[in-house]
């Protein structure tokens, strides 16, 4: 029975260690929605894998605190994504916008992905060229 | 020759991985390199009546350090701050980043105060305001405001050599 107590002791207390955000921000469901949204996009740069959201760095909590400040002051998102990326850079979104420094990281998935098509494309096409029995060295 | 083309590829991904390899993520360029530092203007650690900022080294090429007692690079660092102070080459301004007053009050008495003064930043905001992210991190400022250099992790005479002395000579951001 004792193990089974621990054990069931131990849920309760990780599941208590999920949330590090729990208070809630705003009244308006609105305003809340925003908040929460916007610290899933903004990363920790203390704890580079993290969300603010997620993190209970004190940089992490600092930069909760200015967007539920600039939040309350009326900002709209993209000013509040301003804010932060005059001051971290890009890499403090997730989701860093398009622009001349960013431009690769958006296109290069892409221009990969046509790239591996019109070779796989070149490849079927030259296999089925190709005579069923003929020999693949009269090719060369 | 039916392998020139997977090995070129293979060559070129062997180059770009080893390029990442050796680059620190922790290391992020500031985007106000090259550009007007931000300014602030909150009380001084050690007198709290007064207000210090950045107007105080307007005009002259000075070296802005965020450090913190609870930072373990701030105290490595903190010998050679001394020793530059010492030299009187550059004027070191501090901003004592989410800090507790009396640590870092007994921490200049122990240590020693290499700064002009220590811009009090209790609650992290001038910190956001220089996108400062992990103590120390230090900065050249120009004479009119640019920022020229962001050295990221505890300073020392190597570094200082080579990173900054080259800049103060010339006054030119770094690139």
């Amino acid at each position: 029975m004792r193990p089974l107590i621990a054990c069931a002791l131990l849920f309760a207390m990780a599941s208590a260690a999920l949330a590090i955000d729990t208070d809630k921000a705003f009244d308006d469901p609105e305003l809340q929605a925003r908040y929460e949204h916007i610290i899933e996009e903004v990363r920790c740069l203390k704890c580079q894998n993290q969300s603010i959201k997620d993190s209970n760095a004190f940089l992490a909590g600092d930069l909760r605190r200015e967007i539920r400040r600039m939040l309350g002051e009326g900002k709209t998102d993209d000013e509040i994504y301003d804010f932060l990326v005059a001051r971290y850079g890009e890499f403090a979104l997730y989701r860093p916008r398009m622009s001349g420094k960013t431009l690769v990281l958006w296109i290069a998935p892409i221009a990969l992905l046509l790239a591996g098509g019109f070779v796989l494309v070149n490849i079927l096409r030259r296999r089925m060229a190709m005579p069923m029995e003929g020999d693949a060295a009269a090719e060369e | 020759m039916r392998f020139a083309i997977p090995i070129v590829v293979f060559l070129l991904l062997v180059v770009v991985f080893s390029f990442g390899l050796f680059n620190d993520p922790r290391e992020l360029p500031s985007p106000f390199l090259g550009e007007q530092a931000p300014t602030f203007e909150v009380a001084s650690l050690t007198e709290p009546e007064r207000i210090v900022g950045s107007a105080d080294y307007s005009g002259k090429m000075a070296l802005v350090n965020v450090w913190a007692t609870w930072c373990g690079g701030c105290r490595q660092e903190h010998g050679f701050l001394m020793q530059l102070a010492r030299s009187g080459a550059i004027p070191i301004y501090g901003i004592n980043w989410r800090d507790n007053r009396e640590e870092a009050l007994r921490w200049l008495q122990q240590l020693g105060d290499p700064y002009e003064f220590s811009a009090f930043d209790a609650d992290g905001r001038v910190g956001i305001d220089w996108g400062v992210y992990g103590a120390p991190e230090t900065f050249l400022i120009s004479p009119d405001g640019i920022v020229l250099h962001k050295h990221l992790g505890p300073l020392n005479a190597a570094i200082w050599q080579e990173d900054f002395v080259p800049l103060i000579d010339a006054g030119e951001p770094s690139s």
